[in-house]
């Protein structure tokens, strides 16, 4: 028999534990947006040999599973530089990586959307490029990425219960604790799915609202 | 710690079989998830509000939620609803049912590109409504939902090697065994990381060959 009573006494660290993903989700979205743009800006104007290495590292981190960048990061770099990554630290980094690859690709459309007047017009002004790109370029591009950038968080976020894998203890890993000990997999696993369609839905919303609020100032 | 090629006479054989188990875990969750898409998709065009409300929630869920979580729902909690899958079946269904919902948007925008005077024609010249779809209505998407439904096939491949987590021995769990018996890290990871990336560089090129065959008459 279903029986979500069973829930109640974890309710603390399930919250705690969802706590967790957004804010392990939230700081891989913000490093990956600063990686993503960085390695836009490199692919569009960088020298051929850095577009290379640019265009392997978006092909390597889009190209390959999640879950196997994840158990590279946790069981091979350790080894190979021979210190000891915190789980949370390689999880973060690994999901940030990832997520820059696939920003990287979305900043790009970006950019490539705006008229190259403006650049050129800025440079004749006397902006410096690095100005320019900072405060023409960009906040103009990220009023347009908005709605992909918004589906590309939704999506980290839900990605974020893989490091579960890796013994961080987010919402993923704190129902499975709770489900070894109480045998209550329905309720456990239905509760989580809930925790975390609140969440997306709540991102998504917050999307929106930028969106609107955005279309508003133009 | 060094490269030991070696290895890969030795478990040559292992990893050729997980490799096989991602081939089929993909080949068969490609196509149930279409057929999943599509049919969302036609339910949805029939304009019958219960209809469509139950077709929105469950996109709403599947897209809200993590897709490890919907596969511990299926694996973990079908048995407490007597439905009792092993892994791999678990594993396919789950992520059928999950791309199903994904392809469904895809198909749904599709259906509303063509217009609707179109279809009344159709109907008047006598053709039955099967053939509307066959003949009419997918031709003319083709086009438009190709890419899309290319991008959703290398999100599949890529997350087949989630099965690893309920014990599918794919190709992932392998590298994990592999890992596991010999203490070798490069060896397997390397081997999984490379299989996993070809796998989707060659969907990425037949769907460019299809993009292109679609669009031959354009």
């Amino acid at each position: 028999m279903l029986d979500f009573t069973e829930v109640l006494p974890y309710a603390w660290p399930l919250l705690i534990g969802a706590g967790m993903t957004l804010v392990v989700s939230g700081a891989a979205i913000v490093l990956g947006m600063a990686v993503g743009l960085l390695l836009s800006i490199g692919a569009l104007t960088g020298h051929p040999v850095m577009r290379r290495l640019i265009a392997a590292y978006i092909s390597f981190f889009r190209g390959t599973p999640l879950l196997v960048q994840l158990l590279i990061s946790f069981y091979f770099l350790p080894a190979l530089l021979g210190i000891n990554v915190p789980p949370l630290v390689s999880a973060v980094g690994t999901l940030a990586l990832n997520t820059s690859a696939f920003q990287a690709e979305i900043y790009r459309g970006g950019f490539l959307a705006l008229p190259h007047g403006q650049f050129e017009a800025a440079r004749m002004l006397g902006i410096g490029v690095w100005q320019a790109r900072r405060r023409i370029l960009i906040p103009q591009v990220m009023r347009l990425v908005l709605p992909p950038l918004t589906n590309e968080a939704t999506s980290i976020l839900k990605s974020s219960s893989l490091v579960s894998v890796v013994a961080v203890t987010e919402l993923m890993r704190v129902s499975e604790q709770a489900v070894s000990i109480t045998f209550r997999a329905t309720e456990f696993y239905v509760t989580a799915a809930l925790i975390y369609l609140v969440l997306t839905s709540l991102l998504a919303w917050i999307g929106k609202r930028f969106e609107l609020q955005l279309a508003r100032s133009v | 710690m060094s490269f030991d090629p070696s290895l890969y006479i030795q478990y040559g054989p292992a990893l050729l079989n997980g490799f096989l188990y991602t081939v089929l875990s993909l080949a068969l969750a490609n196509p149930l998830a279409i057929l999943v898409g599509l049919v969302i998709a036609l339910l949805q065009s029939l304009s019958l509000p219960p209809l469509r409300w139950a077709c929105r929630s469950y996109i709403h869920f599947i897209r809200g939620t993590p897709l490890l979580i919907q596969l511990f729902l299926l694996y973990y909690c079908g048995p407490t609803v007597g439905v009792r899958l092993d892994a791999l079946t678990a594993g396919v269904l789950g992520l059928g049912a999950n791309g199903g919902a994904y392809f469904a948007e895809i198909f749904r925008a599709g259906f509303e590109s063509i217009p609707k005077g179109q279809v009344e024609a159709a109907r008047m010249l006598g053709l039955t409504p099967w053939q509307v779809l066959t003949r009419v209505k997918l031709p003319q998407m083709l086009v438009l939902i190709t890419p899309p439904s290319v991008n959703q096939v290398i999100i599949i491949v890529k997350e087949t090697a989630i099965l690893s987590i309920l014990t599918v021995p794919e190709l992932t769990k392998a590298a994990i065994r592999m890992v596991g018996e010999t203490s070798a890290i490069i060896e397997p990871y390397v081997a999984l990381a490379a299989a996993f990336w070809l796998l989707v560089e060659a969907t990425s090129r037949l769907g460019r060959r299809l993009e292109r065959r679609v669009a031959r008459h354009l």
